[in-house]
Order: structure tokens, then C-alpha cells, then sequence
């Protein structure tokens, strides 16, 4: 027996445990000392989920929803389960040809790997999702899921409500609301205005995800899990009736309709002529319809109650009368010779009535709407004796007007609204080398010129007139659900702008007796409505448009403004429908519906013949069919250049289809719309319109 | 009946038993936490056979019945028939080559129907350390001589030979553990200090840059000259020594290195080695890449996929651990292998730090008991036979774990008593309780 050998078992016994010393060394570095593998860890198996709360839901006055949300299905796949399915019959229901399955299934193995469920098809129409629901125990690897969709219930208020859609890189720099790309953020109306309060606050669930990334179950029993938070409903001073019949009256019209209470600045209704289906742009074939309404020439994305700037026109007359009481330039009775026509200044400005007396005090001056009585205040104004100096005279009236809310961003909440124009010295000087008088510009004085209003601002205008001299900025959102004392996004809205009550009543008053002949006795005898004193004006202003390279005169815009009634006002209007004619033809009727379907709650049946007449008129202006013919085939031409593909291109060459533009057009029988040659840049010179016909 | 019961149970190393009960339940226990999924009803999947750790159970069963079954023998049976289960073993290695059937890569396996196989490599384990054992206790052996060291040499290593031609290196390296028992017995500590300096010289040749390596070499060897210069001018051989270890050092790092790699190794096994030491492996050719890639099984996963999951695994348990089942990674299949070679995750990422430390515990506690019964047997051939044990199970150990915690490269050999499988847990439970039987026999065997 080797005893001497015996301590070598020491030996061993020390490799052993220096082996196992080695071993609990490497333990302790990765598992006290390095948090790396941790991270590691989490990165592998936790799969952070987002959940999406519901949008706010947005009510009108009466408590009723005009935007709300709905459940529409997308039909997702799990590539690696897709097995044994009878191809022919899901192509069939999906309407799609195996090669199209093909590259979807490849698409999504790409994007999500084959273990996860990706959307093979998103928004599914109803009929389809019925048939596939009927069907998808045949096809393994498929399945319906929901997803939460935006609905407007009443198809209105498209402009005023906007719509969703995916986060660009821009908003998610600008707002730090914790975006990720393929998120919905609103893009446009009040879902944009409002998006901090009606998105919600989004929640996360941890999810543990396997080797294969499948999602196996929640991590940690849901404990650290933070649960989405519903978005805040909005409830607006909208009456979703009237807003109804405004964008029915605007049918097949270019123009815009604001409708606000003066008592609160609260917006009752805001339609934008044309418009679109607001449900368009929510459904399955949003992408399609958005580029059609993108590539329409009438416009029928924009919102021209706050983006559309016209020249008021006689509209502005009350005003031009209230600046210069207020400075004591005339007085209730002061008149005008007026023979028709204003001399005083080198050119002559026409003026509808001739007959004598007709602008004798400015009661009948407002209800005839006399030019020359109202050319002539103007140019007191200007002239204004107490400052010596024209120019300072100018920028004294231009204080007045800015002081109305006009010029300026009024502050509604929308995005992008337009601020108008009042020109001041500075815009003379530029053009007329600083060799201006008051005659230079008198036509301001009847609301032409170089003075740009939007609907909104001009609806503004009249709620302080029937304020007497306050008013509380236009704001659709009345109260967010779940306030609390440190939401400020109201708080603006609150404030009553106190900016011409230094002007005496007495003078509103005189304005005021003025804008109620207009309906009872002068332009707008066809605004009357029974047992309503409505305070109005009607205007009819001059536009011009440059088409084809030249200025062109076109028909001119029907505007009427009102509140009613006059001992305590509860409506605003202004109204504005682009290239109809006269205020009186057009929108004195429209106004007149509106407060008698706000103020009566109804129209009476006799004159509802009246609107659904109005509402069938077209008055779409020439010009834009001629400008969406102009377009459409230089899009074409483009479209043949670029692929060689002339199927589109043919269209606009064939001369069956010319004629048949030009009796669209009502050209003249000899002019046919031209061809577009070779170089598609060539602007169509030929083409002359009649700016004066009318085709209805 | 009684005096039938005192026979078995007389003598017997309870603290062996209840080691080796406790290690067989956490194995159980593991293979349940990795492969346990919700909603499983755990009393029918333990009686189904379905599952892993229901058949792990019954491997139990089977190994208990077997040891008790040893337990019955006489322990002069092992003796008598350790040279003759040695043939047996080595006949069984052979039958591998007309019989095996390849599985995940290995040539090693002889499959009886679809549900049994066998590993002869594995099992060769028990015979190998019998005969070892019979041979170094022979009256006539002077294990002194080179002839006998080297007898013993090819006695424990013919087995591995085998295992290498039936591409199984793994267990074929585990012989080289008996080298333990030798040293035991009187081998050389030169011998086991040279394959340990060997193995750095390998491993250093793959991470230092050639050049530089040769150069630390030189280095080394002058300084050497320098020390023992006064010892150089009275015995000139120590200077041929030294001349002659750099020159060998250097051949190594030079020509023998890049020759096994390129030629002996298959180019799998080289990844995994330059895995191992964290280095990337460019094949040779194209031959070489689409061989690595077939062994990946096809997935597309890198070669250090397997290390880097079972690294995360373990350094995400933290001091205590996330428990038992709540392990997001070896529950969710991230660390592959993870029931039989990777087990010792599963302890890693549910008990963390304290219970990895505990389980390994439990592992020396078995090899320092072991070593404490070797050392007192009286018989040469118990106490060689159980140092082969403690040296075949701390082989096992050591590479295992090594492997799981990124220390040693991606060799597949099975952690004693808790991986599943039922060849190795089978092997060892026989191992031990033959060492069992014999330390029972201590005072009655004298040689």
C-alpha cells in the first residue's frame, strides 16, 4: 500500500475546491456584479405592450355625439400557423389573387417574424368581415381583431371635427406625448386642437415573450402594468341641427356659413362649402378618398370659415357707421345727396339706389346700403380734423377695425386660421409711393379694397354689435369632462374682451335700428322672418380670380351678416357664398333659415320649400371646372410622360370628350379646350370663360 | 427477513445516499421548472411518461432499483469481473460503429426502438474505472514503472479513442479525468503540470498573436537562463532543458496548434472553441462554413448563441433569484439544451447567486465525501475506484458549469444526477452505489 502517496488526497481535495472557488468567482461576477445580463434579460423576454385607450368622444349642446368611436375588425395572420388552408376560396373572399397572398404572407413573416400575428388586411369592410367571420375556422393562422375606429354618426362637421392619423416625425418632435410611429394623432378640427385631452393616456402591459417571440402571458402578474386612462369627452355649444341645415344650404356652393353665440362666444355652427363625408376619411378607404379630396381643386379639405378671406363688401357699412359716431363725425342724422353714383373723388364709385333721399340719415343709409353716404364717412374718418394728418387718420380707423376682431387671428380653437387683412399706411406707401389721400382708398369704405375677412372674423364683428361693444373669443368646446382647476385650455376662452364698450349704447343702438330696416324695409326683405327682429346686412362684393394667367372678373360673392333677435341676441351669422350674386339672392335667405331653425327650433313649412331650393342649387363657379380640367390633364400628360402609359392621356385628346367639356363650359362653339401639347407646361391661353353666365 | 435487511444496510455511507437522493431531486425539480408549462395537470404529466421530468422520475425509479440491486451483490463480484466488464465495454463501443444512429450530431448513440437508447461512450465510464482500478491494485503492478503508468494510460484513454471516432469529444475528454486516480497512485505531478501548462499554451496560442507569444516564450526562457545562471555554469543540461521547453513551447504554437486545427479537429469544434475564448472563427474554406453550419441544426442563430442566452439566464437571477417557474428565460426556451446540458441555468436564473451557491455546495460536499471514503479504504482497488468516481463526477461538474457560465468552450456533457437523460443518470447512479458496495466491504476486503 503507497501510504506515502496519502497527502496527495490534499492535493485533490485542493483542486476541487479551487475548481469550485473559480466556478462561485464567475457566479458572482455575473450575477451580483454585472447588471448587464439583467438588461439582457428584459430586452429578451419582456415585451412592453401598448394599450390604447378610447378617444374622446366629442357632444353637441344637446348632449348628442357627433364624433364618437366604433369597433372595425382587421384580419390578422400568424404566418407559422397558416397551414393547410384552401387558398382559391380565402383569394376568392378577400378578392385577391394567390400571388397578392404570397407576398403578403411574405411581408409579414419580414416585418414581424412568422410566430406573430401581423394585419394582414386592416379595416375591413362589414360585408367582408361578416363573410370571413362566418368562415375563419377555415383558415388556421387567421384571425379578426378589433380596433377602435372613429365614426361621426351625423356625417357632419367634417371642417370643425378633423379627422386621424399616423404620427409624423414633425409631431413627434413638436409634442413629447410619448408617440411612436403608426400611432393616431389628430391632423386636422378639433381632434387636433384637443389631442392632449382626447387621446387619452396611453398604458403599458408587460408581456413575457418566448424564444420565438410569441407572447406567452403577462409578466409579473400585471403588477407593474399601468392601465390605460380613456380620453376626456368634449362637449361643445355646437347644435348639430342647424350645423346640419348650414351644410345643406352650402350644398354644391363654394362658400362659408359661422353661426356663434354672442352671449358666450360659443360656436353654434361652422360649415365650409363643399365639403366632404367626414366617415370618408375614417374607413377603409381612407387613403383613397383623402387623395381624392386632396387633388380637388374646389378645396373641399379646407375650412373656409376660418381660411377663406374675402372682402366683406357692404357688410362692413354698420361698422364704418359705428367709427364714425364714436369719433363724432356724424350723427344720427346726417345724410347724403346721393344720385347713384359717388363724385367726390376722381373716380366715380356707382352706387345702387338714385332715387333722392334714399341715404337722407343713417337709418336709411344702412337699410338702402348707400355707397356714396358710406364712401363719404370713410373719408370723414380718414380726413378726421382732430388729427391733422391723413395718415394718422388711417391708422386711427385701422385701430377701430382691429379693435372689431378683424386683422388678426381671432384665437378660435382650430388650427391654422387665417387672420384677414387690413392694410394700414405702410401697404399705401409701398404702392402709391407715399402719394395717398383719402380718395386713394375710399372703396374701403364699402368693404373693398384692400380689407380681407374671414366668415368667423365677421360673425365676430356682429356679436359685438349685439354686445354693445364686448365679446368673448369664438371657441367650439364649452367643458372637457374631468376638469379640474389647472386646465388652463379653457381659461382663454373665459375672458370677455371688453374692447369697444366705450362706445355709447345709444350709438349700437342707431346701427342696430339701421340693420333691422335692412330686413324690414331694405336689401333683405327676403330674411324676414314673423315675430324676429333680425339686425342684418347684405353685401355684394366684386372678386376677381387669376385663371389661365389672367385676372378675370368673376360673379360676385353673396355675403350677409345678422344677429337676432335684436333686444337680446342669441345668434350671430355671417354667410358667405363664393361667386352667387347678389347678398340678397343667396345668403339673406340662408341667415334667415338659420335663426328661425335656431331661435323656433323649426322652419316653417312654407319656406322649407325655400331651403330645399337653395340646397339644390348649384353654384359651383366655372372656374373650377375648368381649372380641375386644366389639372387633371396635366397630371395625365405628366402621368404618360413618366410610364408611357396613355390610357388616362387618351381621354383629354379625344374630341368627343372636348365637346363635351366645352357645353360644360358653356365656351363659345368655336373654341375647343385645347390639347395639351408635348411640353405639358404650356398653359391652355385659349380658353375664355363668360364669366357672367349662369349655369343654372 | 431482518437478517437479510442488516446485510444491505450494514456498513453503508448514509451521507453518500441522502447526496445523492437531494441532487436527484433537484434535477428533478429543474427539468420540471424548464419544461413546465402553464396549464400542464403536474400530477397526470408525472404519470404520463410524456414529459421530461416524468421520465427523469422514472429514471429514478429504475436507478434505485439498480442500486439496491448492487447493494444486494457481493463487491468481490466487481472485482472478479472488472476485466471482463471492461471487454464488454469496449465490445459495446465498437457496436456502436455498425449500429449507431446519428443524433444531433453525434455518431455515439445505439437507439433499441424509438424509445430507448444508449450511449456506450457514457456508460464505458463504470467499466473503464473497474479495470483501472483492478489493475493498479494488482499485487504485481509497481506503478512506479513508466510501463505500467503507461498500461493505465491506454487502459483509461483506448475508450476515449473510440469516442473521438464516433465524434462524441466530450465524453471521450472526460477519461482524461482518471489521470486523477493515477496521481493519485504515484503518478508524476510533472505529468498532470505539463498537460496543464499544455492546455494554457493551446489556449493562449489561439487568443496571443503568434509573433508575440513567441516572443513571451523567448522572454521567459531568458529569464529563466538568467535566474539560474549559477546552476547553468555547474550543469549545462539545465540549459539544454530550458533551450529544449522553449523549443517545444514555440513548436507547439507554431506548427502543432495550427496543424490539429486545420486537420484533426472537425471545424465545428474549433468554433466552439474560439466561442469559448470569445474570438471569432473564420473557416478555411467553404467546405468547413457549410459544416458549422450544419451542425448549427440549421438555425440562424450565431455559434455563441447557446453561451450568451446562458450567460444572460444565470446574470439575470440576481442574490436570490426570480424562483421557481418565474424564470422569464429558461421557462420561454431562450436558453437552448437548456434540460440537459444547460440545466444548471434553470438553478442560475431561479435561485440566483445564493442558490447556485448552495447547489454547488451540495456537489463539493459529495467529492470531498467521496475522497474522505477513498481515503479510508483499506483495499487499493476501492480507493482507486473511488477516486475515479470523484474525478469522473468533478470533470463533469467543473466542464459543465464552466460551459453554462462561459468559462470552458461548448463541450456536451451532462451535469451528474441532474440533467436529464437517462444513459447518464443511470451511469452515474451505478457509479456511486458500486462505491457504495465496496465502502460497505471495507473492513472485509483487504485487497
Amino acid at each position: 500500500m503507497p501510504v506515502f502517496n496519502q497527502s496527495r488526497s490534499n492535493i485533490i481535495r485542493l483542486i476541487f475546491g479551487g475548481m469550485f472557488l473559480v466556478i462561485f468567482a464567475q457566479l458572482f461576477n455575473l450575477q451580483i456584479i454585472s447588471d448587464k445580463y439583467k438588461k439582457m434579460a428584459q430586452e429578451n423576454a419582456l415585451f412592453p405592450k401598448r394599450v390604447y385607450p378610447s378617444r374622446g368622444i366629442i357632444y353637441d349642446r344637446h348632449e348628442k355625439a357627433i364624433l364618437n368611436n366604433t369597433i372595425m375588425y382587421d384580419l390578422m395572420v400568424t404566418p407559422s400557423q397558416v397551414k393547410n388552408i384552401d387558398t382559391n376560396f380565402f383569394c376568392q373572399l378577400m378578392e385577391i389573387d394567390t400571388a397578392e397572398f404570397r407576398s403578403r404572407i411574405i411581408d409579414a413573416k419580414y416585418k414581424n417574424g412568422p410566430f406573430r400575428p401581423t394585419i394582414f388586411e386592416d379595416l375591413l369592410q362589414p360585408e367582408l368581415y361578416a363573410k370571413l367571420e362566418e368562415n375563419i375556422w377555415r383558415f388556421p393562422g387567421f384571425n379578426l381583431q378589433e380596433r377602435p375606429v372613429r365614426i361621426y354618426p351625423f356625417n357632419a362637421a367634417a371642417h370643425i371635427m378633423g379627422y386621424v392619423g399616423e404620427v409624423d416625425s414633425t409631431i413627434m418632435r413638436r409634442f413629447n406625448y410619448g408617440y411612436q410611429l403608426g400611432d393616431y394623432v389628430g391632423r386636422s378640427g378639433l381632434e387636433q386642437s384637443y389631442e392632449k385631452q382626447l387621446m387619452g393616456q396611453r398604458g403599458i402591459e408587460f408581456w413575457i415573450k418566448d424564444n420565438k417571440n410569441r407572447l406567452v402571458g403577462h409578466y409579473a402578474d400585471r403588477t407593474l402594468d399601468t392601465p390605460a386612462i380613456a380620453g376626456r369627452n368634449l362637449r361643445t355649444y355646437l347644435d348639430i341641427g342647424l350645423q346640419q341645415l348650414a351644410e345643406k344650404l352650402l350644398a354644391n356652393k363654394v362658400g362659408a356659413i359661422v353661426a356663434i353665440e354672442p352671449k358666450t362666444g360659443g360656436i353654434l355652427a361652422m360649415a365650409s362649402g363643399p365639403d366632404y363625408d367626414p366617415n370618408s376619411l375614417t374607413g377603409p378607404d381612407k387613403q383613397t378618398n383623402y387623395g381624392k379630396l386632396a387633388l380637388n381643386v374646389s378645396g373641399p379639405l379646407l375650412n373656409r370659415a376660418i381660411k377663406g378671406q374675402y372682402q366683406p363688401g357692404s357688410t362692413y357699412k354698420p361698422i364704418g357707421a359705428l367709427i364714425a359716431l364714436d369719433e363724432g363725425l356724424i350723427t344720427a342724422n346726417s345724410g347724403y345727396d346721393c344720385h347713384g353714383v359717388y363724385l367726390a373723388c376722381n373716380h366715380p364709385v356707382k352706387c345702387e339706389h338714385n332715387d333722392a333721399g334714399h341715404a337722407a340719415n343713417l337709418r336709411l343709409a344702412i337699410a338702402h346700403s348707400c355707397n356714396s353716404f358710406f364712401c363719404n364717412v370713410f373719408r370723414l374718418a380718414v380726413d378726421n380734423p382732430q388729427y391733422h394728418n391723413q395718415r394718422t387718420g388711417l391708422m386711427k380707423w385701422k385701430e377701430y377695425i382691429n379693435a372689431f376682431g378683424l386683422g388678426h387671428r381671432i384665437g378660435i380653437d382650430l388650427p391654422s386660421e387665417d387672420g384677414g387683412n387690413v392694410p394700414d399706411t405702410a401697404s399705401y406707401d409701398r404702392e402709391y409711393r407715399r402719394s395717398w389721400n383719402s380718395c386713394t382708398m375710399v372703396t374701403l369704405g364699402i368693404g373693398q379694397d384692400k380689407i380681407l375677412n374671414t366668415p368667423l372674423q365677421m360673425a365676430n364683428s356682429m356679436c359685438l354689435i349685439a354686445n354693445k361693444g364686448y365679446f368673448y373669443t369664438p371657441h367650439f368646446v364649452e367643458k372637457i369632462d374631468g376638469q379640474s382647476e389647472d386646465d388652463t385650455v379653457l381659461n382663454k376662452y373665459k375672458v370677455k374682451h371688453e374692447v369697444l364698450t366705450h362706445i355709447p349704447d345709444n350709438l349700437y343702438e342707431v346701427v342696430a335700428t339701421g340693420m333691422q330696416d335692412v330686413v324690414e324695409s331694405g336689401t333683405a326683405r327676403a330674411a324676414k322672418v314673423p315675430g324676429i327682429n333680425i339686425c342684418a346686412k347684405t353685401g355684394t362684393a366684386e372678386t376677381y380670380r387669376m385663371i389661365s394667367g389672367r385676372r378675370v372678373k368673376l360673379k360676385n360673392n353673396s355675403i350677409f351678416v345678422c344677429f337676432a333677435p335684436r333686444e337680446n341676441p342669441k345668434i350671430a351669422i355671417a354667410i358667405v357664398v363664393e361667386n352667387a350674386g347678389f347678398g340678397a339672392t343667396w345668403a339673406a335667405p340662408m341667415g334667415s333659415f338659420l335663426v328661425e331653425k335656431y331661435l323656433t327650433d323649426s322652419i316653417r313649412s312654407d319656406r322649407m320649400k325655400d331651403v330645399e331650393r337653395i340646397a339644390a342649387t348649384n353654384l359651383l363657379p366655372n372656374w373650377i371646372i375648368v381649372e380641375q380640367y386644366y389639372q387633371d390633364s396635366l397630371r395625365a400628360a405628366a402621368w404618360a410622360k413618366q410610364t408611357g402609359d396613355s390610357t388616362r392621356w387618351t381621354k383629354y385628346k379625344d374630341p368627343a370628350f372636348r365637346i363635351n367639356m366645352r357645353d360644360t363650359l358653356h365656351l363659345n362653339k368655336k373654341i375647343l379646350p385645347p390639347i395639351l401639347s408635348n411640353s405639358p407646361a404650356d398653359k391652355p391661353k385659349e380658353i375664355d370663360i363668360e364669366t357672367d353666365s349662369t349655369n343654372n | 427477513m431482518t437478517q437479510r435487511n442488516t446485510t444491505i444496510t450494514k456498513g453503508i455511507d448514509k451521507s453518500l445516499i441522502w447526496l445523492w437522493l437531494i441532487l436527484s431531486a433537484i434535477g428533478i425539480m429543474s427539468i420540471f421548472a424548464a419544461t413546465y408549462r402553464d396549464g400542464d395537470n403536474v400530477l397526470q404529466s408525472f404519470i404520463s411518461l410524456k414529459t421530461e421530468y416524468s421520465r427523469q422520475t422514472a429514471y429514478f425509479i429504475i436507478g434505485s432499483i439498480l442500486g439496491i440491486f448492487i447493494l444486494l451483490t457481493d463487491s468481490k463480484f466487481f472485482t472478479a469481473t472488472a476485466n471482463l466488464s471492461y471487454a464488454f465495454g469496449i465490445f459495446l463501443l465498437l457496436l456502436v460503429f455498425p449500429f449507431h444512429s446519428r443524433v444531433k450530431g453525434t455518431e455515439s448513440i445505439i437507439r433499441f426502438g424509438t424509445a430507448f437508447q444508449l450511449q456506450p461512450a457514457d456508460l464505458c465510464k463504470v467499466f473503464v474505472n473497474l479495470a483501472l482500478a483492478k489493475y493498479l491494485s494488482r499485487v504485481e503492478t509497481d506503478f512506479g514503472r513508466p510501463r505500467s503508468q503507461l498500461i493505465a494510460a491506454t487502459i483509461a484513454l483506448s475508450p476515449a479513442i473510440l469516442s473521438i471516432l464516433q465524434h462524441e469529444l466530450g465524453l471521450a475528454l472526460v477519461y482524461f479525468s482518471f489521470f486523477l486516480v493515477m496521481f493519485r497512485e504515484g503518478l508524476s505531478p510533472f505529468i498532470l503540470i505539463i498537460g496543464f501548462s499544455f492546455s494554457v499554451l493551446v489556449v493562449a496560442t489561439l487568443l496571443v498573436e503568434p509573433n508575440t507569444l513567441a516572443l513571451v516564450l523567448t522572454a521567459i526562457a531568458g529569464v529563466a537562463i538568467y535566474i539560474l545562471r549559477k546552476q547553468i555554469r555547474r550543469h549545462r543540461n539545465i540549459l539544454f532543458l530550458i533551450i529544449g521547453i522553449w523549443v517545444v513551447c514555440v513548436g507547439v504554437q507554431r506548427f502543432v496548434v495550427p496543424f490539429a486545427f486545420d486537420h484533426a479537429l472537425e471545424p465545428y469544434q474549433v468554433k466552439r472553441i474560439y466561442d469559448a475564448i470569445g474570438k471569432d472563427y473564420v473557416p478555411k474554406n467553404a467546405e468547413a462554413a457549410l459544416e458549422i453550419e450544419q451542425k448549427a441544426g440549421g438555425k440562424k442563430k450565431g455559434g455563441d448563441y447557446n453561451v450568451k442566452q446562458s450567460k444572460i439566464a444565470i446574470g439575470s437571477g440576481g442574490i436570490i433569484g426570480k424562483g421557481l417557474l418565474k424564470g422569464t428565460q429558461t421557462r420561454y426556451d431562450f436558453v437552448p439544451e437548456q434540460r440537459t446540458d444547460f440545466i444548471f441555468c434553470t438553478i442560475g436564473e431561479g435561485f440566483g447567486f445564493t442558490g447556485s451557491v448552495v447547489f454547488l455546495s451540495i456537489y463539493l460536499l459529495l467529492l470531498m465525501r467521496i475522497v474522505t471514503v477513498a481515503e479510508r479504504q483499506r483495499s487499493v482497488f476501492s480507493r482507486c475506484y473511488a477516486y475515479g468516481v470523484a474525478s469522473v463526477v468533478f470533470f463533469h461538474i467543473s466542464i459543465n458549469v464552466c460551459m453554462t457560465v462561459g468559462l470552458a468552450p461548448v463541450i456536451g456533457i451532462p451535469l451528474p444526477f441532474v440533467s436529464y437523460g437517462g444513459t447518464s443518470f443511470i451511469t452515474f447512479t451505478i457509479m456511486l452505489f458500486i462505491l457504495i458496495r465496496l465502502d460497505a466491504d471495507r473492513q472485509m476486503v483487504l485487497r
